[in-house]
């Protein structure tokens, strides 16, 4: 996986509340046994009519925007299912980083195992920097993992949270099972306790 | 201290806790399907990892297959190829598979209760949202992306952080004509798509208590539309019955054992959940969609909002763009609306008790003139017993097609899809643009409101029929 550490790059704003996962890509796309190649998909629909024609008036389909690498959304971004292939098609389109008052659970989890950064910020901020991203390609934001920052093209620099865990692996681009398999001991403890102590369990053999 | 149902299933499988809070929690059950998986052995296989559980999974396929004859290849190139990937990946891996022509195989979440996989107390993870379906077991239930499927599958744990109470109780005996589908859509009304974000739900209240295991999947399988990651009923009498006998189950002594177990798991008296809502069933009626998620649901004797009352400038676009799509005029009336495709069928609906519930309905009526209507059993074993009952008989004689299990028209990646502009009645859990086909208009009910809707050729007030 690719670290995160610092970006600066065009944002584009998305001034959409409940955002799903079928927007972002629709299952149709969903029938592919690979990672990438999704970004021609994203936002299918918003961004293309039923010809497969451009729709201009869609805010990736401009420029500086068909560059951006950096999504301004509205609340409960990528709710809906778990496809992963949400992410896949952003980070593929080029977007490392979405900025949003909150995210849907799967999807929140699933930005991070991709090297993708979700920014939770109040509302009024992300109207702010709606603002900002509307100003187009000689108003880039910065975002800087280390500091938990992200900077205005005002110089403005606002803090955001993030898990403690989740910023070590992405700041040095960490694969977790890597890190989960550093407890296999412990995990290995688990289950002979657990085959011992809920011995009715049931073990899967399909004949 | 006391607990809640949820707390006591997470603590009974966290390995580890890390300093920051973050545990590695342990999987008993992954269940695996045809989209979500192929990265995850493709990182596997890059990684020279294997399996470290193989008897802890169980894989089958359902959103891509045709509901048709099932001994003809699949027509769609990249299906077949999804497919074809599933059983090499399932061989090469050693994963136990129910393949397409075994009568177990179905919707992911439908067999894992029905073979006695999914246990009460148990951790139960898939790459698919709607796992929450299994929370009715009272297990912890819950969909993960492809990464931590690959997670799951090399390390049987997963990294997270425990959740939020949530209690959504709900009181009083369910009207004539209102079923469980009905009371998960108006609590997902209330709370909205984001109620739930970052709590897991647990249900309660007698009208819960009271639904058979059927119901409280359904319930708990649309969890994840308000936004929770799953949802959970605590075992009970009705639970126990359930499981008894069933395939995997546990037997016996065995068995015993297992009950003993799950009657520790509810909530200890006092224990303190982070957020509340009280719902009074004697207050619902049957729920219809009129919007594009799920929040956007009306009781059928109701009308389409007025975005213009909305005061919120970002809501008011959403709702009317809504409208738009569904191409709906605010003030109208949902009863009556003309429907093209009836869809009975999904996770959310696709139990045996929903398709007696539909028959029930179709009994004696005909489908109306120009009104195409699906019923796809869950499973093979759905199908079967429905077919020992001779509901496909009274389905088939009202005119309804009666298809080979899968995900259907739930979603629109196998054959049987709305086209641009028809307009559904449809039992699964997702009205979102485009969802049952690019263009298509959904609107999320009960079996037996979609019956009614079949044989009347619009949306109706299922009450009329009775
Ligand atoms: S029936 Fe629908 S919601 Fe359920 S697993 Fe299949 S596609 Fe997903």
């Amino acid at each position: 996986m690719q670290p995160f550490t610092t970006l600066t790059g065009v944002a584009a704003p998305l001034p959409l509340a409940n955002v799903d996962t079928d927007k972002i890509i629709p299952a149709r796309f969903l029938k592919t046994i690979k990672r990438s190649g999704l970004g021609v998909h994203l936002f299918d629909t918003l961004r293309f009519d039923e010809n497969g024609a451009e729709r201009p008036e869609f805010v990736l389909n401009q420029e500086p925007y068909r560059h951006a690498e950096i999504l301004i959304a509205h609340e409960n971004f990528g709710c809906g299912s778990s496809r992963e292939h949400a992410p896949w098609a952003l980070l593929d389109f080029g977007i490392r980083c979405v900025i949003a008052p909150d995210f849907a659970d799967i999807f929140h989890t699933n930005t991070f195992k991709n090297g993708i950064l979700p920014i939770k910020l109040p509302r009024e901020i992300c109207d702010q920097l709606m603002d900002d991203a509307k100003l187009g390609g000689n108003a880039r934001i910065t975002v800087d993992l280390a500091a938990q920052e992200v900077v205005r093209p005002n110089g403005e620099r606002i803090k955001f949270e993030i898990d403690p865990f989740r910023k070590h692996l992405l700041l040095n681009g960490l694969d977790d099972i890597g890190q989960t398999l550093q407890h296999t001991p412990a995990i290995d403890g688990y289950e002979a306790r657990q085959r011992a102590e809920k011995s009715w369990m049931p073990d899967i053999s399909v004949s | 201290m006391a607990r809640t149902l949820f707390d006591k299933v997470w603590d009974a499988h966290v390995v580890e806790r890390l300093p920051d809070g973050t545990c590695v929690l342990y999987i008993d059950r992954h269940l695996v399907h045809e989209v979500t998986s192929p990265q995850a052995f493709e990182g596997l296989r890059m990684a020279g990892r294997k399996l470290r559980r193989p008897d802890a999974h169980i894989a089958v396929v359902d959103h891509n297959v045709a509901t048709s004859d099932r001994r003809l290849p699949i027509a769609e190139p990249e299906s077949r190829l999804q497919v074809e990937t599933l059983e090499a990946n399932v061989a090469e891996f050693g994963m136990p598979y129910f393949p397409l022509l075994d009568e177990r195989q179905g919707i992911v979440h439908i067999i894992g209760p029905e073979q006695g996989l999914s246990l009460p107390g148990m951790t139960i993870v898939c790459g698919d949202s709607h796992t929450s379906t299994h929370g009715a077991m009272g297990a912890l239930a819950f969909g993960i992306g492809t990464s931590e499927v690959e997670h799951v599958m090399a390390t049987q744990t997963l990294l997270q952080r425990p959740a939020k109470n949530f209690l959504v109780e709900v009181n009083g005996a369910l009207p004539v004509g209102c079923t469980a589908k009905d009371i998960v859509l108006a609590i997902i009304g209330k709370i909205g798509t984001a109620g739930g974000t970052g709590y897991v739900i647990e249900y309660a209240g007698d009208t819960i208590r009271a639904l058979d295991m059927a119901g409280r999947m359904t319930v708990c399988n649309m969890s994840i539309e308000g936004g929770a990651r799953a949802g959970m009923i605590a075992p009970d009498h009705v639970t126990f019955d359930y499981v008894r006998g069933k395939p995997f189950a546990p037997k016996g002594e065995a068995l015993d054992r297992a009950i003993a177990y799950w009657k520790t798991l509810p909530a200890d008296a006092g224990a303190v959940y982070d957020k509340h809502l009280a719902i009074d069933a004697t207050t619902l009626a049957p729920m219809v969609t009129w919007g594009t998620n799920p929040e956007a649901v009306i009781a059928i004797t109701g009308t389409v909002p007025d975005p213009a009352a909305e005061a919120d400038e970002g809501k008011r676009a959403q709702l009317a763009r809504m409208c738009e799509y569904m191409a709906l005029t605010p003030g109208q009336k949902i009863a009556d609306l003309p429907i093209d495709v009836v869809f009975i069928g999904s996770c959310t609906n696709g139990r045996i008790e929903d398709i007696r519930a539909a028959a029930a309905i179709a009994k004696g009526r005909h489908v109306a003139p120009g009104v195409r209507a699906l019923v796809v059993a869950g499973s093979g074993l759905v199908k079967a017993q429905a077919e020992s009952e001779g509901l496909d008989k009274i389905l088939l004689d009202a005119g309804f097609e009666w298809r080979e299990p899968g995900c259907s028209m739930c979603l629109g990646m196998n054959p049987d899809k709305l086209t641009p502009g028809q307009r559904s009645a449809s039992t699964s859990n997702r009205n979102f643009e485009g969802r049952q086909g690019p263009g298509g208009r959904t609107h999320l009910v009960s079996p037996a409101m979609a019956a009614a809707a079949a044989v009347t050729g619009r949306l109706v007030d299922v009450r009329e029929l009775n």
